[in-house]
C-alpha cells in the first residue's frame, strides 16, 4: 500500500519558493496588462509575426500538460506498477501547466476581454473552437482520473477513467499540433505529421518537466527517492527523445524531397540565420543529442546530475523547437509568387524580423510561474506525493 | 439665321434635355443600388479583374483605400494596417518586372473563416468576405491562415474613424471591398482612383450576371487566380501574371 503525504509548507524555503513565483506570476500579468493598454505595437510582434514568444510559452506548456499524464498512463492503460505511486503527481501538473498555457493564450489576446465571446460563439469548422472543448473536457476528466485515484471508494473506476484520460489527450494534442498542421498558407505548417510530432513532443516535453518537478519536490521535502525508479524514467525519456528526433528528421526529409518546399527548408536548415542556429544548435544539440547522451552514455548511468541536465535540455530544445516552428515559420515569407521575387513596403518577400520583447517574455514566463505556483499550492492541501519512492518501498508496494 | 445663334439654340436645347433627364438617370441609378437595408444576396457574387499590364508606377489604389477607410499610420509600417498594397515582381530567371496590388482575395472558400473559432471571421452571401469587429477576440489565427498576408491586426488605439467603417484596436481587419460603398452601389475606391487616372487597371463587378463587363472579359480573355493550386475561388483574379 502507497501512502500519501501533503507537504509540510512551513519552511522559509517553502515561502521564498512561492514568493518569487508569485512576483513573477505578478510580472506577467503587468505585462498583459501593459499589453491590452497600449496595443500589441509594444511587442515585437507585428502583421507579419502575428504570434510570439507568448505563443512559444502557451504551446509549450499545453503540449507538456497532455504529455505529463502519460506517467499517469502508464500506471493505469499500461499496467506498469512502478508508476502507480506517481500517478497523482501527474494528473496534478496535467491540470495546472494546462492551466499556465492557457492563461498565457487567453491574457494575449487583442480582446482578451471577450473571453466570454469565445464561450458562447463557435465555428465549429476552426480547429481553435474544437480546442476550447478538448481543453476544458481534458481538465474535467484529469479531474475525474485524480478523484478516482484518491477517493477509495472510486478507485475501482480509476483505470477506466485513465483510459479516457489517455485517449482524450492524445486527441488533444493532435488537436494542438493540427492547429499548425492544417494550415496551408505557410510552407513550414501545412502537414499532417505535425500532429503525431506534437504528440512525441508532449511525451517528451511533458516527461522532462515531470522528472524536475518530483526530484525537486522529494529533495525539498526530505523524502526518499530511488536510484531504479529515475533510472526507469531517464531511459523514457531518452526515448522519447529520440523519438522526436524522428519525427523531425522525417518532416524535413519530406520537405527536402519536394521541390516547392526548398526554400523554407533551405531557410531552417541553411540560411535562417537565429532560425537555423536556434535548430541545429537549440532543437536538435542541446534538446536532443545532449539529452542522449546524457541519458544513455555508461559514464552518466545513474547520475542524478545528468539525469536532471538531460530534462533540462530537453525543456530549453523544446522551447526552441517551437520558437522555431511558430516564430520561424511565420518569418519566411509566404510564396504567393513561386518564381518570383517579391517587395513591398510592407515587407513582402522578405525574412519578416522579430525581437522578444519584455512584455511577451514576462507574459510567457508567469504562465510557467502559474503552472509551478498551482502545483507547489496543491501539493501542501492534498497527499499528491507518496512518502517515500526509495526503491525498496516500491518494490514491497508493487507486489 | 445667324450660326452663333444656331449653335446656341443647338448647345441650349442639349442643355434643357440634359436638366429633363438627369433626375431620371439618377433614378434609374437609385432604383438600381440596393437599399441599406436589403441583404446582400446570392445570386451576386462581387469581384475584381485586374490587369497588370495596365498597372502603373503609382500607389493611387492604396492612398484611396486609405483615405476611404480612415487608415491612417503611425509611422510604423511593422504594426500599421493595410487593407490594400502595392507589390513588385521580379522573376528571378528573365528578370521580367511587373507590380500589382495586393489585397483580400475574397475567396469563395476563405481559409480565414474556416479557423476564425467565434465566427467572427465571415463571407457575406454576395461573396465579401469580412470580420465581424463585435466577436473577433483578437486571436490572429486568420493572419496565419490567409495565404495572401491581406489581413492586419490593430496594434494601437485608432482615433479619426470613419461612421461607416468599423475598427478596433485588438481586432483583425481587412479589404472589405468598400462594402459601405458597394451597397449604396458604388465601386471600391481603389477601383475609383485608378480609374480617374486613366490606368484602369481595376475592374469591378458581379461575377455572376452574365452582362456585366467583369463577367464578359473573364469569359472571353484569359486570367488567373493567385495561389491557384489552392482551389480557394477567388473573387479577385489578375491578368498579364
Amino acid at each position: 500500500m502507497i501512502e500519501y503525504r501533503e507537504i509540510d509548507g512551513r519552511s522559509g524555503g517553502f515561502v521564498a519558493l512561492l514568493a518569487v513565483l508569485g512576483a513573477l506570476i505578478l510580472a506577467g500579468l503587468a505585462a498583459a496588462w501593459t499589453m491590452e493598454h497600449q496595443g500589441h505595437y509594444i511587442t515585437g510582434m507585428s502583421n507579419r509575426i502575428v504570434w510570439g514568444t507568448p505563443h512559444v510559452f502557451a504551446v509549450f506548456l499545453i503540449v507538456a500538460a497532455s504529455g505529463v499524464l502519460n506517467v499517469a498512463s502508464i500506471a493505469s492503460v499500461f499496467g506498469r506498477a512502478p508508476y502507480k505511486p506517481l500517478a497523482r503527481l501527474s494528473g496534478l501538473l496535467a491540470l495546472t501547466l494546462l492551466a499556465g498555457g492557457l492563461a498565457v493564450l487567453v491574457l494575449d489576446l487583442g480582446r482578451a476581454d471577450r473571453l466570454i465571446v469565445a464561450m458562447t460563439h463557435y465555428n465549429f469548422k476552426s480547429i481553435f473552437a474544437w480546442n476550447i472543448f478538448l481543453y476544458t473536457g481534458f481538465f474535467a476528466i484529469v479531474a475525474l482520473y485524480l478523484w478516482t485515484m484518491f477517493e477509495r471508494r472510486m478507485q475501482g473506476y480509476s483505470a477506466r477513467a485513465g483510459l479516457l484520460a489517455f485517449l482524450w489527450r492524445l486527441i488533444l494534442t493532435t488537436g494542438t499540433g493540427s492547429i499548425f498542421g492544417f494550415l496551408v498558407a505557410r510552407e513550414a505548417y501545412n502537414s499532417a505529421l505535425l500532429a503525431p510530432l506534437f504528440i512525441v513532443m508532449s511525451f517528451a516535453f511533458g516527461l522532462a518537466i515531470f522528472i524536475l518537478v518530483l526530484m525537486a519536490a522529494f529533495r525539498w521535502s526530505g523524502r526518499a527517492l530511488g536510484d531504479a525508479l529515475l533510472d526507469r524514467l531517464g531511459r523514457l525519456l531518452g526515448v522519447f527523445v529520440a523519438a522526436v528526433l524522428y519525427f523531425v528528421a522525417v518532416y524535413h526529409l519530406t520537405n527536402l524531397y519536394i521541390a516547392r518546399q526548398h526554400e523554407v527548408e533551405r531557410f531552417l536548415l541553411l540560411d535562417g540565420g537565429v532560425y537555423t542556429a536556434l535548430f541545429w544548435i537549440g532543437q536538435v544539440l542541446i534538446g536532443g543529442v545532449l539529452p542522449l547522451a546524457l541519458v544513455f552514455a555508461p559514464a552518466a548511468r545513474g547520475s542524478r546530475n545528468a539525469l536532471a541536465g538531460a530534462a533540462s535540455c530537453v525543456i530549453v530544445g523544446g522551447l526552441a523547437q517551437l520558437y522555431v516552428l511558430i516564430i520561424g515559420g511565420q518569418a519566411f515569407p509566404q510564396q504567393i509568387f513561386p518564381g518570383k521575387t517579391v517587395s513591398s513596403r510592407v515587407f513582402d518577400g522578405v525574412v519578416a524580423g522579430y525581437a522578444p520583447s519584455l512584455p511577451e517574455l514576462a507574459l510567457g514566463a508567469g504562465g510557467v510561474a502559474l503552472a509551478l505556483a498551482l502545483t507547489v499550492v496543491a501539493l501542501k492541501l492534498l497527499p499528491f506525493l507518496p512518502r517515500s519512492l526509495a526503491d525498496g518501498d516500491l518494490e514491497s508496494s508493487a507486489a | 439665321m445667324s450660326p452663333d445663334r444656331r449653335q446656341f439654340l443647338a448647345w441650349g436645347s442639349a442643355a434643357a434635355a440634359g436638366a429633363a433627364l438627369a433626375p431620371g438617370l439618377r433614378l434609374i441609378e437609385l432604383v438600381q443600388a440596393r437599399s441599406p437595408e436589403a441583404a446582400a444576396s446570392a445570386l451576386e457574387r462581387w469581384g475584381l479583374l485586374i490587369d497588370i499590364a495596365k498597372c502603373s508606377d503609382c500607389d493611387v489604389c492604396v492612398s484611396a483605400c486609405n483615405e476611404e477607410n480612415g487608415l491612417s499610420g503611425h509611422g510604423r509600417p511593422q504594426t500599421d494596417a493595410h487593407w490594400i498594397r502595392k507589390v513588385e515582381l521580379r522573376d528571378k530567371r528573365t528578370g521580367y518586372a511587373q507590380a500589382l496590388p495586393l489585397m483580400c482575395q475574397h475567396c469563395a472558400e476563405p481559409p480565414c473563416v474556416d479557423v476564425c473559432p467565434t465566427g467572427a471571421s465571415f463571407k457575406r452571401d454576395d461573396g465579401i468576405v469580412l470580420v465581424d469587429k463585435h466577436i473577433c477576440i483578437g486571436c490572429r489565427y486568420c493572419v496565419m491562415a490567409c495565404p495572401y498576408g491581406a489581413r492586419t491586426f490593430v496594434h494601437e488605439a485608432l482615433s479619426g474613424q470613419k461612421p461607416d467603417v468599423p475598427r478596433g484596436k485588438g481586432t483583425v481587419e481587412s479589404c472589405t471591398l468598400c462594402v459601405q460603398r458597394v451597397d449604396r452601389g458604388e465601386t471600391p475606391a481603389c477601383v475609383q482612383a485608378c480609374n480617374r487616372d486613366g490606368a484602369s487597371a481595376m475592374l469591378f463587378g458581379d461575377l455572376n450576371d452574365d452582362a456585366s463587363e467583369i463577367h464578359r472579359r473573364l469569359r472571353s480573355e484569359p486570367s488567373r487566380q493567385l495561389r491557384a493550386d489552392l482551389a480557394l475561388n477567388t473573387g479577385v483574379r489578375y491578368q498579364g501574371l
